[in-house]
């Protein structure tokens, strides 16, 4: 027995109905894809199918019984992801399409008239190891503001490089947006330490916690003040909810300071022909009917990770993460790309097997039930890094046994063998 | 398991895959162009090098050079194969013979004396994923080779 697994692992599996899918062949499903997107429990379904059984309306304007107990529901989820974070107040959480969506509202927000709008001369600073949800709106942001776009490096070992944090965010720096968990490398990026030079520059520091999300336990009231973000985004689906709801928090102080991101109902105090005042946070930024459905899945899902206790799933996702390496550099001819110590990394591990074309290793693995990623995962940058074109990545989370690690690694001693390397 | 692998990774496949044919960029040509797999990364630089013959322009030269799979790697391989040293409008029949096997979802029965050893590729119209691997370097190619014609086509009419 592996130290940190949870302890209750067969059964919490037993909540995930597709982990029991048998694949093409009679090969049972070896999911280790969950970067990607998680797995969903049953009561996540379920309770997506209650609400609209039974609850289904339009949220915040039905004068019924059920837009009422629509819109105590999709307000409730926000409760719920409110309590999921430790964000300091239930308002400061406004729900969008996903993640992308969520630093897309950032991004543009930003370049728009306002106390925070970015100009010429000023700087915004990401980093080498971003997703490109991350890259590309702040390189639209600087084209649209004559902004100057800077990042930081990437060490050998996979982490920030962090030696010219000074140099890089200055007195211009007026956008410091990161990556918490790395999807690629796995790093865990030290958030909280880079935040604390944003904003001594004045600097508003943005958070991508795609990743952090799912695996770290996060409590924003309880962080420093000075090393708390000033917003934080995530999506729904790699934290078992379903698609298509994404989370951006922001401090009040500054969801106050942007303007509205798209317009239309729900979003407006008042509107006359010549101009509109809009509603306070967070309603002010959730224009139009938004997913309700899914927004009332994602409470049911934070509640999920919250009775498991985040601290137990990062305990699990390390322990995997650990045994998994310790696996993978048994392969002979395979190459890990990232840092290699469990404790400061996240559950994907991305890797390169000398003579075996990324894509071959996923058909491959496939084949025997197993799956994983293959490509560039959105991150071409890191992968340029590195000097790879693209790799093999698979991902855990708190389902995943070691029994599932070991037939990973014996797929790919297979395809080895297969694309005749010994 | 293994038997729809190996209708995946046919001998030929991997035979193409270890020892490419016509790999390299190489002078002259009339045409360079740069694809991507934008889902998944894999490029390819293509070179086509267009001549007069008796039968009318022919594909002189074909050059690439390619980062990518097995299928992508071994289809290259096998499109230059095919079809240097052919009239272009031979070149482009065998391009569309390639693409109906290709997007035959494994039902087209190629024609092995057109093909050659691309009819190896028959197994990979089996795997949705991995169809536009194949294909790659021939989207590359067809776009190379009218982009080269056009000037071409001037110049006669000029004549």
């Amino acid at each position: 027995m592996i130290e940190g697994l949870l302890s209750d692992l067969e059964v919490v599996r037993k909540d995930f109905p597709i982990l029991a899918r048998v694949l093409a062949d009679g090969q049972p499903l070896v999911y280790l894809d969950s970067a990607n997107t998680s797995q969903k429990p049953q009561v996540v379904i379920d309770t997506m199918v209650d609400h609209l059984e039974r609850h289904n309306a339009n949220i915040a304007r039905a004068m019924h019984q059920l837009g009422a107990e629509a819109t105590a529901a999709y307000e409730d989820a926000r409760d719920k992801v409110a309590t999921f974070i430790g964000a300091p107040d239930r308002d400061e959480v406004v729900f969008t399409k996903n993640a992308s969506e969520a630093l897309n509202l950032a991004a543009n927000t930003l370049a728009w008239p306002g106390e925070r709008q970015v100009g010429p001369g000023d700087e915004v600073v990401i980093s080498e190891m971003e997703h490109h949800s991350n890259i590309v709106p702040w390189q639209l942001l600087c084209e649209h503001t004559g902004a100057r776009l800077r990042w930081f490096g990437v060490t050998d070992e996979g982490h920030l490089d962090l030696s010219n944090l000074d140099a890089l965010i200055t007195e211009r720096t007026r956008v410091v947006s990161l990556v918490w968990v790395s999807n690629m490398l796995g790093t865990v990026n030290p958030i909280g330490d880079i935040a604390r030079r944003a904003h001594e520059v004045g600097a508003l520091m943005v958070v991508d916690a795609s990743q952090a999300a799912p695996q770290l336990p996060i409590d924003l009231a309880g962080m420093p003040e000075q090393e708390r973000p000033d917003l934080l985004a995530f999506t729904g689906h790699k934290v078992v909810g379903p698609t298509g709801i994404g989370v951006l928090w922001g401090r009040r102080a500054v969801l106050d300071q942007l303007p509205p991101f798209l317009g239309g109902g729900e979003m407006i105090e008042t509107v006359t022909m010549e101009r509109s005042t809009y509603a306070p946070i967070p309603h002010k930024f959730e224009a139009g009917t938004p997913p309700i459905a899914e927004a009332v899945g994602l409470g049911a899902a934070v509640d999920y990770l919250s009775v498991l206790g985040m601290h137990h799933v990062h305990r699990h996702e390390q322990a995997i993460t650990a045994y998994a390496l310790d696996g993978l550099q048994t392969v002979p001819g395979l190459t890990v790309l990232g840092p290699l110590d469990a404790t400061g990394r996240g559950g994907a591990i991305s890797f390169e097997i000398a003579g075996v074309h990324p894509h071959d290793v996923a058909t491959v693995l496939d084949t025997r039930g197993i799956a994983v990623r293959a490509g560039h995962h959105c991150a071409k940058p890191a992968h340029q890094r590195f000097g790879v074109q693209s790799s093999t990545r698979m991902s855990s989370y708190l389902y995943t046994t070691p029994t599932e690690i070991d037939a990973l690694v014996e797929g790919l001693e297979y395809t080895r063998r297969y694309f005749r390397l010994d | 398991m293994t038997t729809d692998l190996d209708a995946l990774y046919q001998e030929i496949i991997l035979d193409h895959y270890k020892n490419p044919h016509h790999q390299g960029l190489r002078e002259p040509f009339e045409a360079e162009v740069h694809h991507v797999n934008p889902t998944c990364g894999d490029e390819v630089t293509l070179r086509v090098h267009l001549a007069d013959s008796p039968e009318g322009t022919q594909v002189e030269d074909v050059s690439y050079d390619a980062l990518g799979c097995s299928i992508s790697q071994a289809s290259a391989s096998v499109l230059s194969d095919l079809v240097i040293g052919k009239p272009v409008s031979d070149a482009m029949a065998i391009h569309d013979e390639f693409l109906t096997m290709m997007q035959g979802k494994g039902r087209v029965e190629p024609d092995e004396d057109v093909l050659e050893d691309g009819i190896a590729f028959a197994g990979v119209a089996k795997f949705p994923a991995r169809i536009k691997c194949a294909l790659l370097s021939w989207m590359a190619w067809k776009d190379a080779t009218l982009s080269a014609v056009e000037p071409m086509e001037c110049k006669e009419e000029a004549k």
